[in-house]
Protein backbone atom coordinates (compact mmCIF):
# COMPACT_ATOMS: atom_id res chain seq x y z
CA UNK A 1 0.00 0.00 0.00
CA UNK A 2 1.57 3.04 -0.88
CA UNK A 3 0.09 6.53 0.25
CA UNK A 4 -1.96 6.61 -2.48
CA UNK A 5 -4.00 3.86 -1.67
CA UNK A 6 -4.32 4.95 1.41
CA UNK A 7 -6.05 8.25 0.51
CA UNK A 8 -8.41 6.39 -2.19
CA UNK A 9 -9.34 4.66 0.64
CA UNK A 10 -10.10 7.15 3.16
CA UNK A 11 -12.21 9.36 0.82
CA UNK A 12 -14.11 6.09 -0.80
CA UNK A 13 -15.03 5.36 2.84
CA UNK A 14 -18.78 6.72 2.49
CA UNK A 15 -19.43 6.81 6.35
CA UNK A 16 -16.58 10.18 6.71
CA UNK A 17 -19.17 11.67 4.16
CA UNK A 18 -21.65 12.67 7.12
CA UNK A 19 -22.07 12.71 10.98
CA UNK A 20 -20.03 14.82 13.85
CA UNK A 21 -16.82 12.60 12.66
CA UNK A 22 -17.66 13.41 8.95
CA UNK A 23 -15.59 15.58 6.23
CA UNK A 24 -17.76 18.44 6.06
CA UNK A 25 -17.99 19.01 9.82
CA UNK A 26 -14.45 18.55 10.82
CA UNK A 27 -13.70 21.04 7.61
CA UNK A 28 -16.14 23.29 9.08
CA UNK A 29 -14.93 23.52 12.36
CA UNK A 30 -11.09 24.11 11.09
CA UNK A 31 -12.60 26.85 8.71
CA UNK A 32 -14.38 28.69 11.97
CA UNK A 33 -11.75 28.47 14.19
CA UNK A 34 -8.53 29.37 11.54
CA UNK A 35 -11.33 32.21 10.55
CA UNK A 36 -11.85 33.27 14.30
CA UNK A 37 -8.20 33.54 15.19
CA UNK A 38 -7.39 35.47 11.97
CA UNK A 39 -9.84 37.93 12.68
CA UNK A 40 -8.92 38.81 15.96
CA UNK A 41 -5.27 38.83 15.09
CA UNK A 42 -6.27 41.15 12.86
CA UNK A 43 -7.82 43.34 14.65
CA UNK A 44 -5.37 43.63 16.88
CA UNK A 45 -2.47 43.45 14.47
CA UNK A 46 -3.41 45.75 11.62
CA UNK A 47 -4.68 49.18 13.37
CA UNK A 48 -1.24 49.06 15.67
CA UNK A 49 0.82 48.40 12.05
CA UNK A 50 -0.78 51.11 10.22
CA UNK A 51 -0.17 53.62 13.08
CA UNK A 52 2.98 53.17 13.68
CA UNK A 53 4.18 52.27 9.91
CA UNK A 54 2.51 55.93 9.29
CA UNK A 55 4.29 57.28 11.84
CA UNK A 56 7.34 55.80 11.12
CA UNK A 57 8.27 55.28 14.73
CA UNK A 58 8.26 52.13 17.25
CA UNK A 59 9.94 50.20 14.97
CA UNK A 60 12.85 48.39 17.19
CA UNK A 61 9.52 47.88 19.92
CA UNK A 62 7.82 46.05 16.91
CA UNK A 63 10.99 43.58 15.72
CA UNK A 64 11.45 42.77 19.01
CA UNK A 65 7.98 41.65 19.73
CA UNK A 66 8.40 40.03 15.91
CA UNK A 67 11.64 37.72 17.51
CA UNK A 68 9.88 36.97 20.80
CA UNK A 69 6.13 35.99 18.61
CA UNK A 70 8.64 33.62 16.60
CA UNK A 71 10.62 32.11 19.07
CA UNK A 72 8.27 30.97 21.47
CA UNK A 73 6.84 27.33 20.45
CA UNK A 74 3.29 27.62 18.86
CA UNK A 75 2.76 23.41 20.14
CA UNK A 76 4.46 23.89 23.59
CA UNK A 77 1.95 27.04 24.19
CA UNK A 78 -1.12 25.43 23.29
CA UNK A 79 -0.11 22.76 25.73
CA UNK A 80 0.64 25.03 28.56
CA UNK A 81 -2.74 27.39 27.51
CA UNK A 82 -4.74 24.00 27.47
CA UNK A 83 -3.21 22.62 30.99
CA UNK A 84 -3.80 25.71 32.71
CA UNK A 85 -7.38 26.75 31.80
CA UNK A 86 -8.62 23.36 30.51
CA UNK A 87 -9.87 22.41 27.33
CA UNK A 88 -11.95 24.36 25.01
CA UNK A 89 -11.95 26.35 21.60
CA UNK A 90 -11.10 29.44 24.34
CA UNK A 91 -8.05 28.75 25.15
CA UNK A 92 -6.67 27.01 21.85
CA UNK A 93 -7.37 30.76 20.45
CA UNK A 94 -4.56 32.03 22.59
CA UNK A 95 -1.92 30.23 20.96
CA UNK A 96 -3.36 30.74 17.11
CA UNK A 97 -3.66 34.98 18.07
CA UNK A 98 0.20 34.41 19.29
CA UNK A 99 1.31 33.09 16.14
CA UNK A 100 -0.76 35.30 13.60
CA UNK A 101 -0.03 39.20 15.26
CA UNK A 102 3.38 39.40 14.64
CA UNK A 103 3.86 38.84 10.67
CA UNK A 104 0.77 40.83 10.06
CA UNK A 105 2.06 43.72 12.91
CA UNK A 106 5.56 43.79 11.32
CA UNK A 107 4.62 43.18 7.41
CA UNK A 108 2.09 45.77 7.56
CA UNK A 109 4.10 48.16 9.46
CA UNK A 110 7.09 47.52 6.96
CA UNK A 111 4.35 48.32 4.15
CA UNK A 112 3.12 51.58 5.25
CA UNK A 113 6.60 53.04 6.67
CA UNK A 114 8.48 51.73 3.23
CA UNK A 115 5.56 53.65 0.91
CA UNK A 116 7.26 55.84 -1.60
CA UNK A 117 7.09 59.44 0.10
CA UNK A 118 6.70 61.93 -2.54
CA UNK A 119 3.10 61.05 -3.04
CA UNK A 120 2.62 61.24 0.52
CA UNK A 121 4.08 64.42 0.77
CA UNK A 122 2.37 66.04 -2.32
CA UNK A 123 -1.47 65.09 -0.23
CA UNK A 124 0.35 66.35 2.67
CA UNK A 125 1.15 69.76 0.48
CA UNK A 126 -2.59 70.06 -0.92
CA UNK A 127 -3.85 70.22 2.96
CA UNK A 128 -5.70 65.96 2.82
CA UNK A 129 -6.41 65.19 6.48
CA UNK A 130 -3.68 62.81 8.09
CA UNK A 131 -6.18 59.74 8.14
CA UNK A 132 -7.32 60.49 4.63
CA UNK A 133 -3.23 60.14 3.82
CA UNK A 134 -2.89 57.11 5.59
CA UNK A 135 -6.43 55.23 3.90
CA UNK A 136 -6.63 56.94 0.84
CA UNK A 137 -2.66 57.30 -0.40
CA UNK A 138 -0.78 54.59 1.83
CA UNK A 139 -3.10 51.73 2.07
CA UNK A 140 -3.52 51.37 -1.58
CA UNK A 141 0.15 51.26 -2.33
CA UNK A 142 0.85 49.10 0.75
CA UNK A 143 -1.86 46.35 0.17
CA UNK A 144 0.15 44.29 -1.48
CA UNK A 145 2.69 43.89 1.44
CA UNK A 146 -0.39 43.92 3.91
CA UNK A 147 -2.10 41.04 2.35
CA UNK A 148 1.22 38.85 2.12
CA UNK A 149 1.90 39.27 5.73
CA UNK A 150 -2.14 38.24 6.41
CA UNK A 151 -1.29 35.49 4.25
CA UNK A 152 1.40 33.74 5.68
CA UNK A 153 -0.67 34.69 9.20
CA UNK A 154 -3.10 32.55 7.87
CA UNK A 155 -1.28 29.76 6.46
CA UNK A 156 0.33 29.10 10.09
CA UNK A 157 -3.22 29.32 11.67
CA UNK A 158 -4.05 26.72 9.48
CA UNK A 159 -1.45 24.73 10.27
CA UNK A 160 -1.49 24.87 13.91
CA UNK A 161 -5.23 24.70 14.33
CA UNK A 162 -4.28 20.98 12.40
CA UNK A 163 -2.09 20.46 15.88
CA UNK A 164 -4.77 21.94 18.18
CA UNK A 165 -6.67 18.32 17.87
CA UNK A 166 -3.99 16.88 20.27
CA UNK A 167 -5.59 19.01 23.34
CA UNK A 168 -9.28 18.09 22.16
CA UNK A 169 -10.08 20.46 20.05
CA UNK A 170 -11.96 19.80 16.72
CA UNK A 171 -11.22 20.27 12.86
CA UNK A 172 -9.18 18.39 10.90
CA UNK A 173 -6.52 17.86 12.60
CA UNK A 174 -8.85 15.25 14.83
CA UNK A 175 -8.29 12.76 12.02
CA UNK A 176 -4.75 12.97 12.40
CA UNK A 177 -4.24 12.65 16.24
CA UNK A 178 -6.88 9.80 16.49
CA UNK A 179 -5.83 7.96 13.16
CA UNK A 180 -1.85 7.88 14.98
CA UNK A 181 -3.55 6.65 18.39
CA UNK A 182 -5.78 3.71 16.51
CA UNK A 183 -3.09 3.36 14.37
CA UNK A 184 -5.08 3.56 10.99
CA UNK A 185 -3.05 5.09 8.93
CA UNK A 186 -5.86 5.13 6.29
CA UNK A 187 -7.24 8.17 8.32
CA UNK A 188 -4.00 10.11 8.93
CA UNK A 189 -3.22 10.17 5.50
CA UNK A 190 -6.38 11.06 4.79
CA UNK A 191 -6.47 14.00 7.29
CA UNK A 192 -3.05 14.78 6.29
CA UNK A 193 -4.26 15.26 2.24
CA UNK A 194 -7.56 17.57 3.65
CA UNK A 195 -4.92 19.56 5.88
CA UNK A 196 -2.85 20.13 2.87
CA UNK A 197 -5.58 20.81 0.90
CA UNK A 198 -6.74 23.57 2.98
CA UNK A 199 -3.50 25.32 3.15
CA UNK A 200 -3.29 25.46 -0.76
CA UNK A 201 -7.70 26.77 -0.77
CA UNK A 202 -6.12 29.83 1.40
CA UNK A 203 -3.08 30.54 -0.87
CA UNK A 204 -5.78 30.80 -3.67
CA UNK A 205 -7.89 32.63 -1.91
CA UNK A 206 -4.77 35.08 -1.01
CA UNK A 207 -4.05 35.32 -4.01
CA UNK A 208 -8.03 35.87 -5.50
CA UNK A 209 -8.29 38.64 -2.98
CA UNK A 210 -4.81 40.39 -4.20
CA UNK A 211 -6.24 40.21 -7.61
CA UNK A 212 -9.41 41.98 -6.95
CA UNK A 213 -7.89 44.59 -3.96
CA UNK A 214 -5.30 45.76 -5.37
CA UNK A 215 -5.37 48.91 -7.81
CA UNK A 216 -3.70 47.73 -10.95
CA UNK A 217 -1.54 50.56 -10.96
CA UNK A 218 0.33 48.80 -7.98
CA UNK A 219 -0.35 45.73 -9.38
CA UNK A 220 1.63 46.91 -12.78
CA UNK A 221 4.39 48.39 -10.79
CA UNK A 222 5.22 45.60 -8.75
CA UNK B 1 2.71 23.35 40.04
CA UNK B 2 5.63 22.18 41.55
CA UNK B 3 8.43 24.38 40.84
CA UNK B 4 11.10 22.29 42.81
CA UNK B 5 10.41 19.23 40.23
CA UNK B 6 11.05 21.39 37.38
CA UNK B 7 14.24 19.74 36.25
CA UNK B 8 13.05 16.45 37.34
CA UNK B 9 12.57 14.73 34.01
CA UNK B 10 10.78 11.64 33.31
CA UNK B 11 12.56 8.59 33.30
CA UNK B 12 10.62 7.33 30.16
CA UNK B 13 12.06 10.10 27.79
CA UNK B 14 15.40 8.21 28.36
CA UNK B 15 17.64 11.85 28.64
CA UNK B 16 18.98 14.26 30.87
CA UNK B 17 17.51 17.87 30.10
CA UNK B 18 20.85 18.67 28.87
CA UNK B 19 20.73 15.77 26.66
CA UNK B 20 17.23 16.95 25.36
CA UNK B 21 18.67 19.97 24.92
CA UNK B 22 21.22 18.38 22.73
CA UNK B 23 18.90 16.45 20.79
CA UNK B 24 16.64 19.15 20.14
CA UNK B 25 19.69 21.58 18.87
CA UNK B 26 20.61 18.42 16.55
CA UNK B 27 17.03 18.17 15.75
CA UNK B 28 16.46 22.05 14.88
CA UNK B 29 20.35 22.22 13.22
CA UNK B 30 21.17 19.95 10.77
CA UNK B 31 17.68 20.47 8.77
CA UNK B 32 18.75 24.12 8.43
CA UNK B 33 22.14 23.50 7.29
CA UNK B 34 20.97 21.01 4.67
CA UNK B 35 18.71 23.40 3.40
CA UNK B 36 21.32 26.03 3.31
CA UNK B 37 23.79 23.25 1.23
CA UNK B 38 21.00 23.05 -0.87
CA UNK B 39 19.90 26.50 -0.94
CA UNK B 40 23.20 27.47 -2.41
CA UNK B 41 23.31 25.83 -5.76
CA UNK B 42 19.81 26.41 -6.26
CA UNK B 43 19.80 29.94 -5.64
CA UNK B 44 23.06 30.57 -8.04
CA UNK B 45 20.45 28.61 -10.51
CA UNK B 46 18.07 31.41 -10.60
CA UNK B 47 20.37 33.66 -10.55
CA UNK B 48 22.14 32.76 -13.64
CA UNK B 49 18.97 31.37 -15.66
CA UNK B 50 16.55 33.76 -14.72
CA UNK B 51 13.33 31.86 -15.89
CA UNK B 52 14.21 29.26 -13.37
CA UNK B 53 12.96 31.62 -10.41
CA UNK B 54 9.24 32.18 -10.93
CA UNK B 55 8.12 28.56 -11.11
CA UNK B 56 11.14 27.38 -8.69
CA UNK B 57 8.93 30.26 -6.21
CA UNK B 58 5.75 29.02 -6.55
CA UNK B 59 6.35 25.70 -5.93
CA UNK B 60 8.19 26.45 -2.80
CA UNK B 61 5.57 28.69 -1.76
CA UNK B 62 2.86 25.75 -1.99
CA UNK B 63 5.37 23.37 -0.12
CA UNK B 64 6.00 25.79 2.88
CA UNK B 65 2.07 25.78 3.16
CA UNK B 66 2.14 22.29 3.81
CA UNK B 67 1.40 22.03 7.70
CA UNK B 68 4.29 20.03 9.27
CA UNK B 69 2.16 17.37 11.33
CA UNK B 70 0.55 16.64 7.56
CA UNK B 71 4.28 16.47 6.26
CA UNK B 72 5.59 14.33 9.12
CA UNK B 73 2.77 11.64 8.90
CA UNK B 74 2.78 11.18 5.11
CA UNK B 75 6.82 10.91 5.69
CA UNK B 76 6.16 7.89 8.60
CA UNK B 77 5.17 5.36 5.37
CA UNK B 78 8.85 5.77 4.48
CA UNK B 79 11.13 6.75 7.05
CA UNK B 80 9.00 5.68 9.85
CA UNK B 81 8.63 7.14 13.84
CA UNK B 82 11.79 8.40 13.15
CA UNK B 83 14.02 11.84 13.40
CA UNK B 84 14.59 11.39 9.97
CA UNK B 85 10.49 11.56 9.88
CA UNK B 86 10.91 15.32 11.80
CA UNK B 87 13.91 16.35 10.28
CA UNK B 88 12.54 15.82 6.34
CA UNK B 89 10.56 18.50 6.39
CA UNK B 90 12.39 21.27 8.63
CA UNK B 91 15.03 20.95 5.67
CA UNK B 92 12.39 21.92 3.12
CA UNK B 93 10.57 24.86 5.00
CA UNK B 94 14.49 26.01 5.31
CA UNK B 95 14.94 25.03 1.81
CA UNK B 96 12.05 27.47 1.15
CA UNK B 97 12.95 30.60 3.43
CA UNK B 98 16.24 30.28 2.10
CA UNK B 99 16.54 30.66 -1.40
CA UNK B 100 14.35 34.01 -1.94
CA UNK B 101 16.49 35.12 0.77
CA UNK B 102 20.24 34.23 -1.10
CA UNK B 103 18.47 35.38 -4.53
CA UNK B 104 18.17 38.44 -3.32
CA UNK B 105 21.15 38.86 -1.40
CA UNK B 106 23.04 38.01 -4.67
CA UNK B 107 20.67 39.92 -6.86
CA UNK B 108 21.32 42.69 -4.76
CA UNK B 109 25.42 43.28 -5.46
CA UNK B 110 25.68 46.10 -7.65
CA UNK B 111 26.58 45.92 -11.38
CA UNK B 112 29.73 48.03 -11.25
CA UNK B 113 31.00 45.84 -8.34
CA UNK B 114 30.94 42.48 -10.34
CA UNK B 115 32.35 45.05 -13.41
CA UNK B 116 35.17 45.78 -11.08
CA UNK B 117 35.68 42.42 -10.01
CA UNK B 118 35.83 41.08 -13.79
CA UNK B 119 38.22 44.05 -14.88
CA UNK B 120 40.94 42.75 -11.68
CA UNK B 121 40.72 39.92 -13.15
CA UNK B 122 38.54 37.52 -10.92
CA UNK B 123 36.85 34.34 -12.86
CA UNK B 124 33.18 33.89 -12.42
CA UNK B 125 33.70 30.82 -9.32
CA UNK B 126 36.48 33.46 -7.35
CA UNK B 127 34.05 36.79 -8.48
CA UNK B 128 31.05 34.27 -6.75
CA UNK B 129 33.11 33.83 -3.73
CA UNK B 130 34.82 36.74 -2.82
CA UNK B 131 32.77 39.20 -4.03
CA UNK B 132 28.71 38.28 -4.29
CA UNK B 133 28.15 35.90 -1.37
CA UNK B 134 30.01 38.06 1.59
CA UNK B 135 27.86 41.23 0.03
CA UNK B 136 25.00 38.57 0.04
CA UNK B 137 25.78 37.79 4.06
CA UNK B 138 23.35 39.74 5.57
CA UNK B 139 20.60 38.63 3.28
CA UNK B 140 21.25 35.55 4.14
CA UNK B 141 21.85 35.78 7.40
CA UNK B 142 17.99 36.74 7.73
CA UNK B 143 16.84 34.74 5.85
CA UNK B 144 18.78 31.80 8.37
CA UNK B 145 17.38 33.64 11.46
CA UNK B 146 14.03 32.84 9.76
CA UNK B 147 14.68 29.57 9.75
CA UNK B 148 16.61 28.37 12.36
CA UNK B 149 13.93 29.62 14.67
CA UNK B 150 11.21 28.26 13.17
CA UNK B 151 12.95 25.19 13.03
CA UNK B 152 13.63 25.33 16.60
CA UNK B 153 10.07 25.86 17.63
CA UNK B 154 8.53 23.22 15.00
CA UNK B 155 11.03 20.51 16.47
CA UNK B 156 8.23 19.80 19.12
CA UNK B 157 5.44 19.03 16.69
CA UNK B 158 7.21 15.73 16.25
CA UNK B 159 6.40 14.52 20.06
CA UNK B 160 2.77 13.72 17.67
CA UNK B 161 4.85 11.41 15.83
CA UNK B 162 6.17 8.63 18.19
CA UNK B 163 8.09 10.43 20.99
CA UNK B 164 10.37 12.62 18.34
CA UNK B 165 10.60 16.15 19.30
CA UNK B 166 13.03 16.18 21.63
CA UNK B 167 12.15 19.17 24.75
CA UNK B 168 8.48 18.86 23.09
CA UNK B 169 8.15 15.40 24.78
CA UNK B 170 8.27 17.03 27.81
CA UNK B 171 4.44 18.66 26.58
CA UNK B 172 3.58 15.05 26.50
CA UNK B 173 4.43 14.07 30.28
CA UNK B 174 3.03 17.20 31.56
CA UNK B 175 -0.70 15.61 30.50
CA UNK B 176 0.35 12.05 31.57
CA UNK B 177 1.92 12.37 34.77
CA UNK B 178 0.12 15.68 35.57
CA UNK B 179 2.89 17.95 35.63
CA UNK B 180 2.38 21.36 34.37
CA UNK B 181 5.74 22.66 35.39
CA UNK B 182 7.52 20.59 32.61
CA UNK B 183 5.22 21.86 30.13
CA UNK B 184 6.27 25.10 30.97
CA UNK B 185 9.82 23.88 30.92
CA UNK B 186 9.41 23.22 27.83
CA UNK B 187 7.92 26.09 26.10
CA UNK B 188 10.74 28.01 27.89
CA UNK B 189 13.61 26.24 27.62
CA UNK B 190 12.58 26.03 23.73
CA UNK B 191 11.97 29.55 23.12
CA UNK B 192 15.22 30.61 25.35
CA UNK B 193 17.34 28.29 22.51
CA UNK B 194 15.40 30.23 19.63
CA UNK B 195 16.90 33.70 21.22
CA UNK B 196 20.33 32.07 21.73
CA UNK B 197 20.74 30.85 18.70
CA UNK B 198 19.10 34.49 16.85
CA UNK B 199 21.52 36.44 18.60
CA UNK B 200 24.36 33.79 18.33
CA UNK B 201 23.36 34.37 13.71
CA UNK B 202 23.07 38.33 14.64
CA UNK B 203 26.59 37.94 15.89
CA UNK B 204 27.78 35.71 13.04
CA UNK B 205 26.38 38.60 10.62
CA UNK B 206 28.37 41.17 12.69
CA UNK B 207 31.90 39.39 12.44
CA UNK B 208 31.20 38.86 8.29
CA UNK B 209 30.66 42.29 7.49
CA UNK B 210 32.70 44.80 9.56
CA UNK B 211 32.08 46.80 6.49
CA UNK B 212 28.56 47.59 7.79
CA UNK B 213 27.25 50.53 9.33
CA UNK B 214 26.51 49.60 13.04
CA UNK B 215 22.49 50.56 13.49
CA UNK B 216 19.83 48.86 15.20
CA UNK B 217 20.28 45.13 14.35
CA UNK B 218 17.22 44.13 15.62
CA UNK B 219 14.62 42.80 12.89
Amino acid sequence: MNVLDYISHFFGDGALWHGYDGIPTRLGEHVVYSLEALVLAAVIGLPVGLVTGHFGRGGNTLALIATGGRALPTFGLLVLVVTWFGFGTGPAMVPLVVLAVPPILVTTYEAVRSVDPSPVDAARGMGIHESRILFRVELPVALPLILSGLRSAAIQIVSTATIAAYTGLGGLGRYIIDGLSQKNYEKVVGGATLVAGMALVTLLFFWAVSRFTVSPGVRRSE
Amino acid sequence: MNLSRFFDIPSDLQHSYAGLIGLHLREALIPVLAGLLLALPLAQLCVRFKWVYPPLFGITTVLYAIPSLAFFVVLIDYTGLSETTVMIPLAVYSLVVLVPAIVDGVRSVPQETLAAATALGLGPVRRYLQVQLPIAVPAIIAGLRVATVSSVSLVSVGMLIGNQGALGNLLNDAQIYHRPELAVNSVVTTALLAVVLDAVLVGVRMLLTPWMPKESTAR
